[in-house]
């Protein structure tokens, strides 16, 4: 399968149909493998993470849940193919950096993808719409068993799998949701719902994972730990207090409705005014208001066949997104116009955004 | 005072974490606080340092083998990446291991998934010794018949375990 039509159509994950999609928008899981007898791929010299790379790779093609899928070679991929990728949570930023052997092997539908030779010789991650962790770990785990079957993976009786950074041994699992939070950031009671999901052992980070900043009021919540504790039990701890904040961002939305309605239908009303008329508009902008038409769409200002558009367009004015879609080279002023463009034709049809019809205030529950 | 990471220039930067009830005091120098963005709030990961730096302090107490005799791989190596260099570093480098995981984790004993191959050769394995442990009883009850039904089991799952690998 050719890797434009990989990029030329977006993930299953992205059409936002699965539970709790108002707020959750992705749910991940990734597992961190390696093989015993080699060195991991950060202390490994060329001809090892080769040897590592033709040992996985066919392995990893063979999987039935592989049956149609894309299988490249780092060196192969375009820094902009790449970057695509890193913006669709298929590779991560780490991976991106490598060349020569290092691989990436992703199913048609786009929610399974396995890193080949990143910091450890696998990481392999399934990722899915809504909250759906359970189900993103059943099918990790199922490849991962598989895979087991045919390649002999580091393991310690005592420490579990091996990896390269003892933060991630023992399970070797990340599981992770993305987050819509605007209410919450709204009315300013994210930092303590982000101090007490760190008390817990949990961590809270931006849109592409570590050290990144949370843009268009998207966060990620992860799990810390991996030593001391069953993948189930991780995943149901996780999911609990992804519940937990589910609440409290339905609890802020509702009481922004009845508190601040005009403050609310305001910030929406901007966002949309300028989305609808700028001709120049960077992508950090371009997500914080975004996030905002989201959340008019979840409220009910606008009608409910607008968020498909609305959810397109979070991926598809990401600057990689941006410059793939033209053959040109853009500079960074010049994305900034398509990017302006792209959105005002998007919602050129869109009606502006009305409080709900017949429902006067909210009524409390 | 010296700077903990550079250790040549004296300190000027002084910052206290703690983490689990335990004090942890890192002392740095100009030049290395910039490095590590301590300067920057929103860049800089404490816990990142301490952990590189706390890690292998605690290694460098107890470890006498100072490179992994697998990869090479060195304990200047770990602090320097915070990263090990092979499966065989956890063994290698074990004694300061368990100080270091204990801060980063739940627990120390990996309690979920084991690789299904090794899971069979782990019941197969517990299945021997409960047989062995049968027939020792079988031989001083005098119950030779038990014992020898026994024999015959045991023989025929070392077997198995011979083709399986």
């Amino acid at each position: 399968m050719p890797i434009h039509s990989i990029l030329s159509t977006a993930g299953e994950w992205l059409r936002g149909d699965g539970p709790q999609s108002h707020i959750v928008i992705s749910s991940r899981v990734r597992l961190a493998r390696n093989l015993n007898g080699f060195p991991f791929p950060g202390h490994a010299k060329k001809n090892e993470r080769v040897s590592v790379l033709e040992c996985i790779k066919p392995a990893v093609e063979s999987l039935p849940e592989m049956a149609e899928a894309h299988s490249v070679f780092s060196q192969d991929l375009s820094a902009l193919e790449k970057q695509v990728l890193v913006e669709r949570h298929l590779i991560s930023r780490d991976h991106a950096a490598k060349g020569m052997g290092s691989a990436v092997v992703m199913n048609k539908r786009q929610t399974l993808s396995i890193m080949i030779n990143e910091e450890d010789h696998l990481r392999m991650q399934a990722i899915r719409s809504g909250l759906q962790l359970k189900n993103a770990f059943k099918l990790i785990d199922k490849v991962d068993s598989e895979l087991g079957d045919k390649l002999d993976f580091a393991f310690h009786n005592q420490y579990g799998y091996l990896t390269a950074c003892p933060t991630n041994v023992g399970t070797g699992m990340r599981a992770s949701a993305m987050m819509h939070l605007p209410a919450l950031v709204l009315s300013e009671q994210v930092n303590q719902v982000i101090q007490a999901v760190n008390k817990v052992g949990l961590a809270v980070r931006g849109l592409y994972g570590e050290g990144t900043e949370a843009m268009g009021n998207l966060f990620q919540i992860s799990n810390q730990t991996t030593l001391g504790e069953k993948e189930e039990d991780i995943i149901a701890r996780l999911n609990k207090v992804i519940e937990q904040i589910i609440l409290h961002e339905n609890n802020a939305r509702q009481s922004l409705q009845q508190k601040k309605p005009i403050t609310l239908l305001d910030n929406v009303g901007r966002a949309f005014g300028i989305l609808r008329y700028a001709h120049s508009m960077a992508s950090k902008e371009a997500l914080n208001l975004l996030s905002y038409l989201k959340l008019g769409v979840d409220l009910g200002f606008f009608p409910e066949d607008c968020q498909l558009p609305i959810d397109e367009l979070f991926i598809e004015t990401q600057p990689a997104h941006l410059q793939k879609s033209t053959s040109q080279k853009l500079q960074a002023d010049e994305r900034d116009a398509l990017r302006a463009s792209l959105i005002r034709a998007r919602l050129e049809k869109m009606p502006a955004p009305t409080p709900k019809q017949n429902e006067g205030p909210a009524k409390a529950e | 005072m010296n700077c903990d990471v550079c250790k040549k220039k004296s300190a000027s930067v002084f910052l206290t974490q703690i983490v689990d009830g335990k004090m942890q005091k890192v002392n740095l120098c100009e030049g290395c606080s910039k490095e590590k963005g301590v300067t920057d709030p929103t860049g800089f990961a404490l816990a990142d340092l301490l952990l590189g730096l706390g890690a292998s302090q605690e290694m460098e107490k107890g470890s006498t083998t100072s490179r992994c005799p697998s990869c090479g791989f060195s304990q200047a190596d770990f602090k320097k990446t915070g990263r090990f260099g092979c499966a065989a570093c956890y063994d290698a480098f074990a004694e300061g291991l368990e100080s270091m995981l204990k801060g980063m984790h739940k627990g120390l004993e990996h309690k979920g998934k084991v690789p299904p191959r090794l899971l069979k050769a782990k019941l197969r394995d517990e299945e021997l010794k409960k047989l062995q442990r049968d027939l020792r009883k079988a031989v001083a009850d005098e119950k030779y018949e038990v014992a020898a039904e026994l024999r015959d089991r045991l023989k025929h799952l070392e077997a198995e375990g011979q083709t399986a690998i």
